[in-house]
């Protein structure tokens, strides 16, 4: 890969390493992501084997201990949205697509993207090297709540726990400094003629996804600060008994949490609103609409945060608002969701797999987003708080998110990564045999919830009243579930090195796409383009009338006769 | 790149004096040692300092507005944080809750040979 | 080569100056999360005003002083850098670092005296926010004074100018954070 990309740089390993090219670095981020949805895949592998076979020994893991599991758990949750959502959506996608799609030739930065990249390896090493010092990795859950999390006699994990918080806090940094480098790189360095109009709504949305984290991610920094002095220096900014407060953690991580949902949300709609015009041959619907919309909806995200605490103790006038703006955020996205209807309604639509992928995300979130209504009301709240319908609802919304909204990007763009293209009828089979599972997985685990099942339970047989036979089937059916869905992401790994290999050559615009990225060859050179292109008009216009071609790229001025672009 | 840059410059050494008499007013006005005085003269003064430096030490006045909003914005974000926790974090019991440490004087003994001796209060 | 990104600039900021926005959006949100987490506290705790009666306001003030007319040095170097006095810059941001410098050594005294005095991280909660709060703070001073350095050696041979004013918003924001601890820290009481 690095070949390909780097024609005019002197070849190596260490010239790979250290590239400032942002496809470079953008393939970096994948590639990590890759390699930590795999971890975070196989501790779900284990510890859901456990609640299946209590106390069997999993095949490739061995018994999973009381310790272990909750380390599993902690660790599976923090990968899959810290080192896997957060690189692949924001900065694998960001990184690829931001030059590529606003027609310049690298970000604004590029060595600030480089240790960006840099300082996400080293949090990931970090993460990963906890797993392996005395007491064994953090299993605190991803939230961290104090006092577990600050005190070591608790949590019994006294270099995890502090290693967990630096990893997570070196994570921030990088993502900090990658956002900046996004926001200014689409702000100054659009193409000539690219207005706010003519932006790609997946560019827009990886920058307002920028934007949300920059401003939500301060108070964490400084809680995760104040957390691990509690934890390595012995002061009390978050123990009850010394004149600290435990819930005052609560609300910086969440603060910082729930737009993170949104953070990762966006970037994942903004992928499938490209996936959908492509293929659906038309244009977007509502445009602006679409993007004020999702302005409305990061700003809402910030008001909506305590819902997380309806049962922590809080003020109940408090969680009265809370309850109202939280309902409040379902109307935007459900608005979005309409829009993207509209946007498929009265189109060519063509099943090709990374159209499948969005379809099914919009299908998916919103089962997701349903769901979240009873629990962002206080009171049902009250009963299904730290249930297993808790979890089903967040895994149906981050699943399309971190998953299927990265399966529709990755086969959407694969042919401009590699250049050739991946074997539809495995990606068909891999479609099905993800989507499928993962409703296997998660509709039983909705109805354990409702049936009273707690989250954070390592064996039910000790639990009489949630040990019966129905229950326990539910929890063997969802678990195999997931083993066939894990088997089937082995079809995905297949074909994306096969492909590599031996695709088809994809050429410059196999989908016939109109926005820039598709006018340069594939897989671009540094530089991207030997010459710039200006941009002409909005991202969107398929099946123009009184044009030959129904796609009209942004780089093709008004005057050039039609058909001109290939 | 720096040609479009350019800003004019204004007295900044008188800036930075009015900043000084701002600072010994604000270092002398809580001496008198009635508590809304102390009040103003802390943070009443830090504002108008932080609006002089950010005027004419950053150029915001003669910046794009945007910019200045964006700092509005994270401070408003800041005030939303600070509003939306403090009825929480700020009482020492609650609702099927209490803080047994909150309200008690610091656990660790205070030193007792500082220049202002211990003080005991908050009960 | 530097990519022709760099060189462009569609919103008519230029791209350093409006990173540096963004970055100062950033740490306004991170001091104003640790801070309003310290107001809270500080509000519910009477006990803490006599607490920070104990913080030494004279040293404070000296450091906003020795601040602000660090502020006043940046400044002037990013006046000398539009006028392309390059000599003029050098000087002033060393200036300016030096600034940074008798910052730090006054906080040093400041903290070793504290400490002797048996006022240390876990002495109160009160101390733990003192010391987390001026201590993020300094390490901002220390950054930004490693920064200043490291431009100043480009700015002496008369190359990216354009640097000294965007080291020079930084430090008037690490200017600005002090401006609200030094009365949140020592001054209220």
């Amino acid at each position: 890969m690095s070949d390909s990309h780097d024609h005019h740089e002197s070849h190596g390993f260490m010239s790979y390493a250290f590239s400032t090219d942002h496809k470079v670095i953008g393939m970096q981020y994948m590639f990590t992501g890759m390699a930590m949805a795999l971890i975070g895949g196989f501790f779900a592998y284990a510890f859901r084997m456990q609640l299946a076979f209590p106390g069997m020994d999993v095949p490739l893991y061995g018994i999973v201990s009381s310790a272990e599991y909750n380390s599993l758990v902690t660790n599976h949750g923090t990968i899959m949205i810290f080192w896997v959502a957060m690189p692949v959506l924001i900065a694998a996608f960001g990184n690829f697509l931001i030059p590529l799609m606003i027609g310049c030739d690298d970000m604004v930065f590029p060595r600030l993207n480089r240790l960006s990249y840099q300082i996400f390896l080293l949090s990931a090493i970090v993460l990963i090297s906890s797993f392996f010092v005395e007491g064994g990795g953090f299993g605190g859950a991803w939230t961290s709540y104090p006092p577990l999390s600050a005190k070591a006699e608790y949590n019994l994990t006294p270099l995890g726990s502090s290693l967990w918080l630096l990893a997570v806090a070196l994570e921030f940094v990088a993502f900090l400094l990658g956002g900046i480098n996004f926001i200014t790189t689409v702000m100054n360095a659009r193409a000539p003629g690219m207005t706010m109009d003519d932006i790609p709504m997946v560019i827009w949305m990886i920058v307002l996804a920028s934007i949300l984290f920059m401003a939500s991610v301060g108070p964490l920094i400084a809680g995760a600060v104040m957390l691990f002095f509690d934890q390595q220096l012995g002061t009390a900014f978050f123990d009850p008994d010394r004149g600290g407060d435990p819930v005052l953690w609560q609300h910086l991580f969440w603060f910082f949490g729930h737009p993170e949902v949104y953070v990762v949300l966006l970037p994942a709609m903004g992928i499938t609103a490209d996936v959908m015009c492509v293929f659906a041959r038309k244009k977007l619907f509502a445009y602006r609409t679409v993007l004020y919309t999702a302005i409305g909806t990061g700003v809402l995200s910030f008001f909506v945060w305590a819902h997380h605490q309806f049962i922590s103790g809080i003020d109940p006038r408090m969680a009265n608002l809370f309850t109202v703006t939280t309902l409040l955020i379902s109307i935007p996205i459900a608005e979005m969701c309409f829009v993207y209807i509209a946007t498929l309604y009265g189109g060519s639509i063509r099943l090709t797999t990374p159209m499948l992928w969005a379809l099914a995300f919009l299908g998916e979130f919103m089962i997701g987003g349903v769901t979240g209504i009873f629990l962002g009301a206080s009171g049902s709240d009250i009963y299904l708080h730290d249930s297993y319908f808790v979890l089903a609802h967040f895994h149906y919304t981050f699943f399309p998110i971190a998953i299927i909204g990265v399966f529709a990007g990755i086969t959407f763009w694969y042919p401009k990564m590699f250049g050739k293209m991946m074997n539809e009828t495995m990606g068909k089979i891999h479609f099905w045999g993800t989507v499928i599972p993962f409703n296997c997985i998660f509709i039983p685990l909705f109805l354990l919830g409702i049936g009273g099942q707690h989250r954070r339970i390592y064996n039910y047989e000790h639990f009489p009243e949630l040990a019966g036979k129905s229950m326990q089937d539910m929890r063997v059916f969802a678990t195999v579930s997931l083993c066939i869905m894990l088997i089937f992401q082995f079809v995905f790994l297949y074909n994306f090195f096969a492909s590599l290999l031996k695709g088809k050559e994809a050429g410059k615009n196999p989908w016939k796409s109109n926005t820039l990225e598709w006018t340069t060859e594939s897989p671009p050179p540094h530089g991207n383009w030997k010459e710039l292109p200006n941009c002409y008009r909005g991202p969107y216009e398929y099946s123009v009338e009184g044009r030959e071609e129904d796609y009209w790229p942004q780089n093709i001025p008004d005057d050039e006769p039609a058909g001109g672009a290939a | 790149m720096s040609e479009a840059a350019h800003v004019h410059h204004p007295n900044y050494v008188k800036v930075w004096g009015i900043l000084i008499v701002l600072l010994v007013l604000s270092v002398l006005g809580p001496e008198i040692g009635i508590k809304w005085v102390t009040l103003i003269a802390a943070f009443g003064i830090a504002v108008v300092k932080a609006y002089l430096v950010a005027k004419n030490f950053m150029h915001l006045n003669v910046e794009k507005r945007y910019v200045v909003y964006l700092f509005l914005t994270a401070l408003a974000f800041m005030a939303l944080f600070f509003f939306g926790v403090a009825p929480d974090v700020m009482q020492g019991s609650g609702t099927n809750w209490e803080k047994p440490g909150w309200d008690a004087p610091a656990p660790v003994a205070e030193p007792g040979h500082g220049e202002h001796g211990t003080a005991e209060s908050g009960h | 080569m530097r990519p022709i990104a760099t060189t462009r600039s569609a919103t008519g900021i230029p791209t350093g100056r409006l990173a540096v926005w963004w970055l100062i959006a950033s740490e306004i949100v991170l001091f104003g999360g640790l801070l309003s987490a310290y107001i809270m506290y500080r509000l519910s705790h009477d006990a803490w005003t006599a607490q920070a009666a104990q913080t030494n306001m004279w040293l404070g003030a000296t450091n906003t002083f020795v601040l602000l007319t660090s502020s006043l040095t940046a400044v002037l170097a990013h006046k000398a850098a539009d006028n392309n006095d390059t000599d003029g810059a050098f000087k002033y941001l060393w200036f300016t670092i030096l600034g940074a410098l008798i910052f730090v050594s006054i906080k040093a005294f400041e903290w070793t005296t504290e400490i002797q005095h048996g006022y240390t991280l876990t002495s109160s909660t009160f101390w733990s926010f003192y010391y987390c709060a001026a201590g993020l703070h300094a390490l901002h001073v220390i950054a930004g004074a490693t920064i200043m350095a490291i431009v100043s050696m480009d700015v002496r041979k008369g190359k990216e100018m354009q640097r000294v004013e965007l080291c020079g918003l930084y430090w008037h924001f690490v200017d600005l954070v002090w401006i609200f601890l030094f009365p949140l820290l020592y001054i209220a009481k």
